[in-house]
């Protein structure tokens, strides 16, 4: 085979065999588009036609019944669970998360912050059920049982490292001039962080911060090991025992061989999408909105 | 930062969790493929092999045509089609897995294990990839899954890859006559080529990670087969499936098996982002 730059440089007309090569890549490049919708159609297909003829009101308002071959009820236990479990998560990363981003972006140099990054970005790979692994060792077997706080500290760990990497580059996109602006003032390192980078970033850390809400609000395998699961709906402010969750109940309806309990499942899925991709929408609509930073 | 020791915290406190049983175990705790707790017999073998099978079979899927996607999305796409079709790419990585588990579960499973798999094991059965008897929880249906759910991740980071190719290259080769397809492959894949290395690999850390999808559609079995239509079980599958029915030592292993998964699955990482650093650290 003659080397390709060679035969460009020679300048040659296009032959027909760069020509078929060049319509072969190009079908490659368009299948694959094509071949990768595919299952994305599928799924949300099957999701929504079959969801929707199990979601009522009910469901969003009853727990489920006690035998799994029994019709109707609903995963409002799960859903509740989620949302406190997610409500606690968030409490425990936000801080934490965005006072990292701040630091990595302000305030890090050298190659302690480089060890930073790289582990953070190491830590968005961790399997979730390592995580699961981990919070049952750690929390789960040092308290004696499985709690709502033991969930979302799992759910934490799985946030805070989306949250670190998407509010450090948004932090990235401000533009220098107004630190400096800020700084020529007198103004302190710490105050001008606190009232110019912040603020102006503000719609891209609210961004970030719901992309990775909406990350960890259907993680299954973690809390498996953690809230466990539980057939009754908990209290608003119980979080010292077994609780239930979304992903948890689609899970098991899914492992189960009853038609009922797989019709659960499926509206809980259409349930837990549409809250995911609610919150993955407003997310982009905040920063389409006020997204001068962005752009 | 609270990140760093976090991550100690976590190899420390499941080594020392799953430690004891190991040792106990020795050599034959990855060596064996016994499992049966119950009589203490904890060879994990064969969830090493399915970890294994399971991302092998979905790197070959998912690689030709993530790779395809991005380089449509970041190459030829009409400029107004690019943004939306993006978007519909990560939405296939949105989607939590336990709906890719339902999905695969209730839908894949029936139709794969009647019309797929099972003409193909009798018709090419005495190749032993193909054996029969076929099953729609298996291996195969498996590495399917995971092929579906690697991909959004190996597609957007090999995009923000190709993003750095310098355009300069990009033209040189269009002013030298390149049809497109040679612009691709004489400018932007050998610029990108260990950063998109680097997206495979992560893609392959998320296949090897993946649990609730799996753990619903691969069958659960400790045996080792050649066939890829037999039931098997993956490392993170097995963690999920048993751990609510385990006690004692049983937990300890499974948690023993979190750690070696962890530990694979970390080394992949590392080895994946120093690759993709190194490309977009040409830019500076």
């Amino acid at each position: 085979m003659t080397d390709p730059i060679e035969s460009l440089v020679r300048g040659g007309t296009i032959t027909r065999g760069r020509r078929t090569r060049n319509h072969v890549a190009t079908l490659w490049m368009v299948g694959s588009m094509l071949l990768a919708l595919i299952p994305l159609v599928l799924v949300l297909s099957y999701v929504i036609s079959k969801g929707v003829a199990f979601v009522s009101w009910d469901f969003l308002t009853q727990a489920e019944p006690f035998g799994f071959n029994e019709r109707g009820g609903g995963f409002w236990n799960g859903i509740k669970g989620t949302i406190k479990m997610m409500a606690l998560a968030s409490v425990i990363a936000i801080p934490i998360g965005v006072a990292s981003a701040v630091w990595l972006v302000e305030f890090g140099r050298g190659w302690f912050a480089g060890t930073v990054r790289f582990v953070v970005d190491v830590m968005t790979g961790v399997p979730s059920v390592f995580v699961g692994v981990f919070v049952y060792s750690f929390v789960v077997l040092n308290t004696g049982h499985f709690s709502t706080w033991s969930g979302s500290v799992a759910l934490a760990l799985l946030m805070l490292p989306i949250i670190v990497k998407g509010c450090e580059s948004v932090l990235l996109l401000v533009p220098d001039h107004l630190r400096e602006a800020s700084l020529a003032l007198g103004v302190p390192r710490w105050r001008s962080v606190l009232g110019v980078v912040l603020p102006t970033a503000a719609p891209g850390l609210v961004t970030a911060i719901m992309l990775a809400v909406a990350r960890a609000a259907g993680e299954t395998a973690p809390l498996l090991f953690t809230t466990f699961g539980s057939r009754v709906v908990t209290g608003w402010t119980s979080f010292n025992g077994p609780d239930s969750a979304l992903p948890l109940l689609i899970y098991r309806g899914a492992r189960s061989a009853y038609a009922p309990a797989q019709e659960r499942a499926w509206a809980g899925a259409l349930v837990l999408i549409a809250m995911i991709l609610i919150l993955t929408i407003a997310a982009r609509l905040i920063t389409v909105r006020k997204g001068k930073v962005q752009a | 930062m609270v990140v760093l020791v976090v991550l100690g915290l976590m190899i420390w406190f499941t080594t020392m969790r799953s430690l004891p049983v190991v040792q106990a175990t020795g050599a034959s705790f990855v060596t064996s493929s016994d499992w049966l707790p119950s009589a203490g017999d904890l060879g994990t073998l064969s969830f090493v092999y399915g970890t294994l099978v399971t991302a092998a079979v979905a790197m070959l899927l998912a690689v030709p045509v993530a790779i395809g996607v991005a380089l449509f999305l970041s190459e030829i796409a009409p400029k107004r089609l690019r943004t939306p079709l993006a978007y519909l790419i990560d939405l296939l990585a949105a989607v939590p897995s336990v709906v890719y588990g339902l999905w695969g579960v209730l839908v894949l499973v029936p139709f794969l294990g009647n019309h797929v798999w099972g003409p193909v094991s009798d018709h090419a059965g005495g190749f032993p990839l193909f054996e029969g008897p076929a099953t729609g929880r298996s291996y195969a249906t498996a590495g399917i899954v995971l092929a579906i759910m690697a991909l959004p991740i190996i597609t957007a980071i090999t995009r923000e890859v190709i993003a750095t190719v310098p355009s300069a290259h990009r033209e040189a080769a269009l002013a030298l006559g390149a049809t497109r397809w040679e612009v691709i492959r004489l400018a932007v894949l050998p610029y990108a080529k260990s950063g998109i290395t680097g997206a495979v690999m992560l893609g392959l850390g998320r296949a090897m990670g993946e649990t609730i999808a799996v753990a619903l559609v691969i069958g659960g079995s400790s045996t080792i087969s050649a066939s890829l239509f037999h039931p098997g079980y993956t490392m993170a599958s097995v963690i999920a499936n048993e751990f609510p029915e385990a006690t004692g030592d049983h937990i300890n292993a499974l948690i023993g098996i979190g750690v070696l998964l962890f530990v694979l699955t970390l080394i992949i990482n590392v080895g994946a982002r120093l690759l993709v650093w190194r490309t977009a650290r040409k830019l500076r």
